[in-house]
């Protein structure tokens, strides 16, 4: 390579690197099936832009493919900032195709699992290639020291990524936002109710801070 | 109560679990996808793996990902798999971590097949497991 092609290789990077500054952040929304991480990416989505992500279920691993809203512009004390919402698939160490059948025929079952399979795969490539921050979402009604959670928290810290923890469920009379805080507390936890739209403005207000 | 079995038996345990237990020493000088082919190798076989060392998070990030895709309906549903919480006085500093790297805690952790493995209770010094014969 000449001398020329080089400096101007080099030139196009630095000026990659300017532009890429005002480039969205890409914002994964993590953490274990059914604690409510579409209900939180709808809206977010709804709020800031009028469209959802994708369609919310009770049945684990609806979400199995990672979806990006993009451009959402949120506005804080007028400074705005633009995030991509990843939304991922339920992160989990085993998929069971039987868990489903209840809900569904056994075609439709396996079928699911395996798409399942392919999105947390996909999930974790990104988490390691893909994302410039993290929201991780906990059901503030269940446990939420588990391997898995431990595991993914060990992985985006190692990562050095900017990660919020949203306890979601707050509506839920089984829920403890300390238990969260209490397992987590090298990391602010910011109490919410995806569904029912409870404490929003504190989420704006720290989704800016953290990843303006 | 599970026993530790010998690999090299050709005919293998008509009944009972084999139970791996590897060394630090072992694993410090595989690359990452050989711990992983190791320890999956061995879960696909009905094993429960014991690392003397844990994993690296990005060596758990790529456990969780080939584990997905290794997933199949009726003959393998993943794992289950648990290491003792990190250590309160483990140096989380940026200079500790450039020091220290990306290495591993010196922690156990246990790797089963999800249809064997149970666990029943865990803290800070204690993983109780429950481990049937499927």
């Amino acid at each position: 390579m000449g001398l020329f092609t080089e400096l101007k290789d080099s030139i196009s990077r630095v000026t990659d690197r300017l532009f890429s500054e005002q480039e969205p952040k890409r914002i994964g929304i993590y953490g274990p099936p059914n604690a409510g991480k579409t209900t939180l990416a709808n809206r977010i989505a709804r709020d800031w832009t009028g469209d959802a992500v994708g369609t919310e279920s009770h049945v684990p691993h609806e979400t199995r493919r990672a979806r990006r809203k993009e451009n959402v512009e949120i506005e804080r004390d007028g400074k705005k900032v633009t995030i991509d919402i990843v939304d991922t698939p339920g992160v989990t160490t085993k998929v069971d195709y039987e868990e489903f059948t209840d809900e569904m025929d056994e075609d439709d079952a396996i079928r699911r699992s395996r798409e399942a399979t392919e999105g947390v795969a996909e999930a974790m490539h990104w988490l390691r290639e893909d994302v410039d921050g993290v929201i991780y979402v906990l059901d503030s009604a269940e446990d939420p020291i588990t391997q898995v959670n431990t595991m993914l928290i060990g992985i985006i810290e190692s990562r050095d990524l900017p990660v919020l923890i949203f306890a979601n469920k707050i509506d839920l009379d089984e829920s403890s936002v300390k238990r969260i805080e209490d397992a987590f507390p090298q990391h602010k936890t910011i109490p919410l109710s995806a569904k029912e739209g409870d404490n929003m403005d504190e989420v704006y207000d720290n989704i800016a801070e953290y990843f303006g | 109560m599970p026993k530790a079995t010998n690999t090299d038996d050709a005919d293998g345990p008509d009944d009972g679990v084999q139970i791996d237990l590897i060394s630090g020493e072992r694993m410090q000088d595989m690359a990452t996808m050989e711990k992983i082919r190791m320890i999956l190798d061995g879960v696909h076989d009905g094993n429960i793996v014991i690392l003397e060392e844990g994993l690296t998070p990005d060596e758990e990030s790529r456990l969780i990902e080939v584990t997905m895709s290794e997933i199949s309906p009726d003959e393998f549903n993943g794992i289950e798999i648990e290491t003792y919480p990190k250590s309160g006085t483990r140096d989380s500093s940026l200079l500790g971590r450039i020091m220290g790297g990306d290495e591993p805690d010196a922690k156990l952790t246990v790797i089963g097949p999800a249809n064997q493995i149970e666990t029943l209770h865990k803290d800070e010094t204690l993983i109780s497991a429950l481990v049937s014969r499927n």
